[in-house]
């Protein structure tokens, strides 16, 4: 506005055009929203024709050929004591080899290789996992065709490497003044990590388990492989019992011809899956954020 | 404390600093740019330039004018708003969400901050020299050829082009054999004259140079030093730097800022390092502050 | 009398190095994992290529475990898996990209904290759900849109549902990536005079570019081993595909390795028969491909790591 002496370009500098700076950025911006329009207009869809059936009859009912009466009870339960299974294998195994690989491992040559075959293992298909539980649980130990045991071995050693490598992230996240400060009374390595260490990672690890729970929840073809039954009656009560699991249930109703299964019985079943997933990450994420609150 | 003291014994006399400057004609100045004419037109003009980053003041009252073809040194006490100013010139502060610009910073008259300067085509008059060497992981030719690309001047012969900035940021007798190679595998004093190279290959009007030679060894500094006299000849150089003696050897004026982002003084280098108006100038330069 | 004493204490010692075992024994049980993998996979393998030569599996062109004429030919399955790759690559690729370039360099931090766990959603979808999108909505909506013959199983809605869910994984490595670049190049860029459009293409993209080749082989690996949703979706029909015909390719029914696997393993074979082991074969080469490209990804990703450490 200022600008007055006389010998300046009326047009500043000039002028670059942003033409392809503008359509790149829209694109970009395109881009990143595409997935996940896409996913709330299916998420959207899947909601509306689940509305009529996913109610208290579909909850505490056995499956039925008749949509009409069908219902995800054993599936339901089956998951959750899967999944409670899962937990009580991962959590002291992960956490164990975070310790380790974090706090006592030097940078040597095993060190590096024990690091890189984790990040491996994260990266195997799952189908393969379910393939390992049925030579190795089903075959080799003999713990019975999709098994309550078997069934969660088998997606234990699957989420295993995730609930390891977020185990180490929040261990290491501990910073290291206060091992300094606990060595520094005197206390061994075993009392630092136990009183020092351990509890001030526990959110961090605590959340990285659930989530990797979050994701052992909707995994099927483990249990596929491990031929877990995809439509059982009754409810698990033995570690040794016949168990079918939310998403083998939707896998299975979801090859029935009739309209009322595809776009009524399995719109149900999807909602209820996504909505325990919901909750179990949610837990994760209230974890997390009170952690993040006093730090 | 000490700072407390000094600005509110200084804060007038800045004005009239300009004053005393213009040497009459283009004749007083050229003792250190080696004897060719020198004109004393202004190219860059501050005019009561003030920054903020957030709530923070970064420069005050800024007044300035820069001659053309001729070394300004700008120096001064870490923090003192030294780079800020420089990054004012090319508004690189443009990139920092929480920077605001007050005032006016004129270059060939036309203030940089209308509303109708593009930031991005002013930068193409203006090249910089970053503070430590900054080349792209790309080739020794493809860094220099960069800003030809970008800037649409790579019609006609890339290469004699390349090879002419090289020549004249004194590194192509170096590297000649290795145009291909990484700019990355240079020692640190060869990718700063690389970078050097790349901002002189649009051939821009000013060169800004951000501390160019303070991570690098005393033997390549001394050849980025006789390289920045030389670049005079053709182009307005500003440098900033926090050595004084680097100020003394290679400027035509120098230009002191002390704490709170103020201009304190501005003269020939010659006046600055022998009889500086203010006392805190003074202090400054023998090392009595900072 | 008047030493002090700093002398070992014996029980302590002995329960820390109790500790640093049993640590030790959780982080070596990876490495057992990948042996059981290893040898579960290759023992019935074996037994399967007692039976079938491996050259016939190898470069056999039909597949048909149960039904006369039995061939256990795995190419069909290749080809059915490397459709997917492709299909579900020419979503998540390009999307991913532009998607980790715009989190990098346009996005605000508000934005950034909006969308960085809206995308992560897409990775924690349970892949059946997937699966069933793809069967009962995507399929559908494609064939009242496009003017093309689609049949109820294909190949198309498919590589669009792997392709959604592996776009987080393409995104974030690759934004990784390139916020690792120092922020020294892009000032150089801008000191130049380049646009934002520029210092992205230019300077952030290729110095960022190991990543992001990294992320790609990460993304497709994971396309290759995703199970259900081509279980669901994509038919069971084992068939070698023509790469210059895309439409054969991808709107008709195909069967990848993963499917055929899932076929297998809910069928009511079971035993020492050929149709049974195929599954270890199957599963065999499904994991030797995947093992080595999350390898290659894992190299090429370290590599960059090293670069601006």
């Amino acid at each position: 506005m200022a600008a007055d002496t006389g010998e300046t370009p009326a047009d500043g500098f000039g002028r670059i055009s942003r033409t392809k700076d503008v359509a790149f950025r829209l694109l970009a911006l395109a881009a990143t929203l595409v997935g996940i329009v896409s996913l709330a207009a299916l998420l959207l869809n899947v909601a509306v024709d689940a509305v009529g059936w996913l109610d208290w009859q579909f909850l505490t009912n056995p499956p039925h050929p008749n949509p009409y009466e069908a219902g995800f009870l054993p599936a339901l339960v089956g998951s959750i004591a899967i999944m409670l299974m899962i937990a009580l294998v991962t959590f002291p195994l992960g956490v164990g080899a975070a310790v380790y690989l974090e706090e006592y491992a030097d940078d040597g040559y095993l060190t590096r290789f024990i690091q890189l075959n984790i990040a491996n293992l994260a990266g195997v298909p799952s189908v393969v996992y379910g393939l390992l539980g049925l030579g190795l649980f089903v075959g080799l130990f003999n713990i019975g065709y999709g098994t309550v045991l078997a069934a969660a071995f088998t997606i234990a050693l699957l989420i295993l490497p995730i609930v390891i490598i977020s185990a180490q992230e929040a261990i290491r996240a501990v910073p290291d003044s206060q091992r300094q400060a606990s060595y520094g009374m005197g206390a061994t390595k075993w009392q630092t990590i136990r009183n020092v260490v351990l509890p001030r990672a526990m959110p961090g690890i605590m959340t990285g388990t659930i989530l990797a729970l979050g994701r052992a929840i909707g995994e099927t073809a483990p249990l596929i492989m491990i031929a877990a039954p995809t439509t059982v009656f009754g409810l698990p009560n033995s570690f040794f019992s016949k168990v079918s699991a939310m998403p083998l249930q939707i896998y299975n109703w979801a090859s029935y011809p009739q309209t009322e299964f595809q776009y009524g019985v399995v719109a149900a079943g999807v909602v209820t899956l996504l909505v325990v997933l919901l909750t179990i990450n949610s837990i994760a994420i209230i974890i997390r954020n009170r952690y993040q609150q006093r730090t | 404390m000490t700072n407390e003291q000094m600005t509110s014994s200084e804060t007038e006399p800045t004005d009239d600093q300009p004053a005393p400057t213009p040497g009459t004609d283009g004749l007083t100045d050229t003792a250190d740019s080696g004897g060719e004419t020198t004109t004393d037109r202004t190219l860059l003009e501050a005019r009561d330039l003030n920054v903020y980053y957030g709530e923070e003041q970064a420069l005050s009252d800024v007044d300035i004018e820069i001659p053309e073809k001729q070394v300004t040194a700008v120096i001064g006490p870490s923090g003192c708003g030294k780079s800020t100013f420089l990054r004012c010139i090319n508004r690189m502060n443009d990139l920092v969400d929480s920077a605001r610009v007050e005032g006016e910073l004129r270059f060939d008259g036309k203030n940089v901050y209308d509303d109708d300067v593009d930031p991005v085509a002013l930068r193409r008059k203006i090249g910089m020299v970053f503070q430590s060497p900054n080349p792209f992981p790309k080739s020794i030719r493809d860094n220099v050829a960069y800003g030809l690309k970008v800037q649409g001047k790579d019609d006609g012969d890339v290469d004699a082009k390349v090879r002419t900035a090289l020549e004249r940021a004194a590194l192509l007798e170096e590297v000649e054999d290795q145009l291909d190679a990484s700019g990355l595998d240079l020692s640190g004093g060869q990718q700063q004259r690389l970078c050097i190279a790349r901002a002189i290959a649009p051939d821009p009007d000013v060169i800004l140079m951000d501390e160019p030679a303070s991570a690098l060894d005393p033997v390549a500094t001394s050849k980025i030093e006789d390289l920045i006299e030389d670049l005079a000849e053709e182009y307005t150089v500003v440098i900033v730097t926090h050595n004084m003696q680097q100020a003394a050897r290679i400027s035509d004026k120098t230009a002191v800022f002390l704490t709170g982002g103020e201009l304190v003084e501005f003269d020939d280098t010659d006046k600055i390092f022998e009889n500086p108006e203010h006392e805190r100038v003074e202090d400054y330069i023998t090392g009595k502050f900072g | 009398m008047s030493q002090p004493d700093f002398s070992h204490d014996g029980i302590r010692t002995a329960r820390g190095t109790a500790f640093r075992y049993l640590f030790m024994l959780c982080a070596l049980l990876s490495i057992l994992t990948t042996v059981a993998i290893i040898l579960t996979l290759l023992l019935d393998a074996i037994d399967f290529f007692a039976q079938i030569p491996l050259v016939d599996f190898l470069t056999g062109t039909r597949w048909s475990p149960t039904n006369e004429p039995i061939a256990f030919g795995v190419l069909p399955l290749i080809s059915g898996t490397l459709v997917i790759t492709i299909g579900s690559a020419m979503v998540a690729l390009p999307i991913g990209l532009l998607t980790a370039i715009y989190l990098s360099e346009y996005a605000s931090d508000r934005q950034r904290a909006y969308l960085k766990p809206a995308l992560e959603v897409l990775a924690g979808v349970p892949t059946v759900v997937y699966g069933y999108f793809a069967l009962v909505y995507v399929t559908p909506a494609i064939d009242t849109i496009l003017p093309v013959d689609l049949s109820t199983f294909n190949a198309l809605s498919a590589s669009i549902m792997v392709g959604i869910m592996i776009i987080p994984m393409v995104s974030s490595i690759s934004e990784d990536a390139m916020s690792a670049v120092p922020d020294s190049l892009r000032q150089a860029s801008y000191g130049l005079g380049a646009t934002k459009f520029t210092v992205s293409t230019s300077v952030v993209v290729p110095a960022a570019l190991s990543g992001i080749f990294s992320s790609f082989i990460l993304a497709l690996s994971r396309a290759i081993g995703e199970t259900m949703i081509v279980a669901i979706a994509a038919g069971q029909t084992p068939r070698m595909i023509d790469l210059t015909d895309p439409a054969g390719m991808f709107l008709d029914s195909i069967q990848p390795m993963t499917s055929a696997m899932v076929q297998i393993g809910t069928g009511d074979i079971v035993g020492q028969g050929p149709a049974y082991k195929s599954l270890f074969a199957v599963g065999l080469t499904l994991f030797v491909i995947t093992f080595v490209m999350n390898l290659i990804s894992e190299l090429v990703a370290s590599r960059y790591r090293e670069v601006y450490r």
